[in-house]
């Protein structure tokens, strides 16, 4: 995509807003709207568009196929073990006041935000791997058939 | 709970059994990915975490054998709000069934696997195993019907993939999970919309909440709504006969290991939650679920025995033709249900089980002839049976059993719904189920024929099934024949099972509504 100048500059320079903001929804999910899900759809956006505008060989650099599946994998690891650590501190599965004892509300917090994590770092990597599936099945499209 | 942490009491691991059920596998399933784990060490992980979860539904099943059941709160927020794995007779018995066949179809799969799936997708074919695995135990042990949903899905769309792993070998797999997609989507979306009709009715979605709560709603027509979706949903899940388009194919094409687990476990799974719904949530006394078990079901159910039965005898492919065998017997499980007696909901959950551990002798006897042979056409397995004396006798066996000849686990099953019908007066119908057993004769003669009474083919690997593969299928061709004598444990548990179900849920809700896990 060498003659689209304007497109890779935005690009470039929208990509690191993109993940700028995904962090925002992700972190602020448990008060305002947003979580895991958007914050992980939102950061498989910068992803996405960087491989369109630059071609998949460009963005496998960045995050190579065999990452994509291992982060897909490490969050749901993320979110299970959330509710291990509750169960081995003698609370129920995922029971987040396990976290703060003496303040459950914060330990509802805490666990939200590790629970929320794992979701971002699964729909991230779902994502990306399915750009990745139907991107890299079609022949290429050549500079020149543009 | 959240709020009362002045008073909480660690729970103990004891305590938290009925998540551990489904946790176990669920963690094992990622854990395959994120390490990367290649063949040997794949199979192990699975294998470990399987074995744990059948530990882990023993321990389960014989709390609750005599009676009683167990709630587990999840993330501590009590139902009928919360989401509650609630472990009774019936799903316990039903744990006990998905994580046995899967501790010990794992061990066979190892070598099956390897000759049917190259080494790179490995990794990721157990841990779509483990994650089906997870979504079966989920449906069975969950308390909350939504909760049922999301396993469900969890489950097939694992399913899909593996069924689709099958294409290295026969490209028509791709068609047949294709198909399969499409079919099961139709169904969980049926479902859900039941599902949502019921919210809509009651407001709560806990099983025990909504029995309570729709105990005395048999007119509203949200409800009958309901149980239509929900019936229907789980109808084409279970492949009840007009509904069972996508099982013939779905179990020809997928690998073999694939295809003794699911042919052993996911249509029973939901048949469970037909069970679960036409007893526990609805009541069995309403008037349009008697109409709709007997007017619709049960011709149903009776066609599926005659009709599935006589396309089997016609068949040229041994799996093809134990699909089409599944479906008919999945006939005699829905009579046993649309019977609406005790004796007949009996023999209708120790046929689940009996016939579980029948296909799996038998679809894993395939497979192993399938390692050798390269193929389960009859024309190429002519013979195999002399070739492999040891696997062959195990089908045979498997064979009896499927027939109901005495003295297997077979025959337990559907003398119980022969009595059952009888009980009901409905005479005909005992003579029915006997005739259709005749039609199992033949196509169990079919295979019995050409396994032994031809010169073997020639272009195949001559040589006994290797030990992994025989062990696990003698296992299960013995427990054909135990069960078939030792008829306390499933007898026992199934009736167990069966009372609680027809009693229905009303009377549990106060224990609910209480936190602690009660007796």
């Amino acid at each position: 995509m060498q003659h689209h100048l304007i497109l890779r500059v935005v690009t470039k320079l929208l990509c690191g807003a993109i993940i700028l903001y995904a962090f925002y929804v992700q972190f602020h999910g448990d008060y305002s709207p947003g979580g895991g899900f958007q914050a992980g759809v939102i950061m498989a956006v910068a992803f996405i568009a960087y491989g369109v505008v630059f071609g998949l060989d460009a963005v496998q650099k960045v995050l190579p196929a065999w990452v994509v599946h291992k982060l897909a994998a490490l969050g749901v690891l993320v979110y299970s073990m959330t509710g291990v650590v509750s169960l081995f501190l003698g609370y129920a599965f995922l029971d987040y006041g396990a976290f703060s004892p003496h303040h459950p509300s914060h330990g509802q917090h805490w666990g939200i935000l590790a629970v929320e994590l794992g979701v971002g770092i699964t729909v991230t990597g779902v994502m990306v791997t399915i750009y990745y599936a139907f991107a890299s099945r079609i022949p290429r499209i050549t500079d020149e058939e543009w | 709970m959240a709020t009362e942490t002045s008073h909480h009491v660690a729970m103990t691991l004891h305590d938290h059994l009925p998540m551990l059920q489904v946790l176990i596998p669920f963690i094992a399933s990622p854990l395959i990915v994120l390490m990367g784990a290649r063949g040997g060490l794949s199979w192990l992980i699975a294998f470990v975490a399987s074995l744990a979860s059948f530990i882990v539904s023993i321990v389960l099943l014989m709390e609750v054998i005599d009676g009683g059941f167990i709630s587990y709160a999840i993330g501590g927020w009590a139902p009928p709000l919360g989401i509650e794995y609630r472990v009774d007779a019936a799903n316990a018995f039903m744990l006990f069934l998905i994580s046995g066949i899967s501790t010990i179809v794992l061990p066979f799969a190892y070598e099956s696997v390897k000759a049917e799936i190259s080494a790179k997708h490995h990794t990721l074919f157990y841990s779509c195993y483990l994650l089906c695995f997870t979504g079966l135990l989920g449906v069975v042990i969950t308390g909350d019907a939504f909760n049922v949903f999301v396993f469900l899905e969890i489950s097939s769309l694992s399913t899909y993939a593996l069924i689709a792993t099958g294409a290295e070998r026969d490209k028509r797999a791709l068609t047949a999970a294709y198909d399969y997609l499409v079919m099961g989507t139709i169904g969980a979306t049926f479902f859900v919309i039941g599902i949502g009709f019921l919210y809509m009715a009651t407001g709560t979605l806990n099983m025990a909440d909504l029995a309570e709560r729709i105990a005395d709603q048999e007119n509203n027509r949200t409800i009958k709504a309901a149980f239509a979706f929900i019936l229907v949903g789980m109808g084409l899940k279970v492949a009840i006969y007009p509904l069972h388009l996508w099982l013939p194919n779905s179990y020809t094409y997928a690998p073999s290991a694939i295809t003794a687990f699911l042919a052993a476990t996911a249509t029973k799974a939901a048949i469970y939650v037909i069970l679960r719904f036409t007893f526990s949530v609805f009541q069995p006394s309403f008037q349009f679920e008697v109409y709709a078990l007997e007017f619709i079901i049960l011709p149903l159910a009776v066609l599926a025995m005659f009709a599935a039965s006589f396309i089997a005898v016609f068949q040229s492919d041994l799996k093809r033709m134990l699909a089409y065998s599944s479906i008919a017997q999945i006939g005699y499980m829905l009579l046993g249900i649309a019977l609406l007696n005790s004796t007949g909901l009996t023999g209708s959950i120790v046929h689940l089980f009996n016939h579980g551990i029948t296909k799996a002798v038998l679809f894993m006897g395939v497979g192993a002839l399938v390692l050798r042979s390269g193929s389960s056409f009859y024309s190429r397995i002519r013979g195999m049976g002399r070739v492999m004396p040891i696997t062959g006798a195990a089908m045979v066996v498997g064979g009896l059993s499927l027939i109901g000849v005495p003295g297997t686990a077979g025959f337990i099953s559907k003398w119980e719904l022969v009595q059952a019908t009888l009980e009901r007066g409905w005479w005909p119908l005992a003579f029915l189920i006997a005739a259709s057993s005749l039609l199992a004769v033949i196509y169990v003669w079919r295979f019995v024929e050409v396994l032994y009474l031809h010169e073997p083919a020639y272009g195949a690997d001559h040589r006994e099934a290797p030990l992994t593969m025989l062990v696990p299928i003698w296992i299960m061709a013995l427990a054909c024949i135990y069960f078939g004598f030792a008829t306390e444990i499933t007898l026992g548990a199934a009736r167990t099972a069966a009372d609680g179900l027809l009693a229905g849920t009303t009377g549990m809700l106060e224990s609910v509504t209480s936190t602690e896990a009660g007796h």
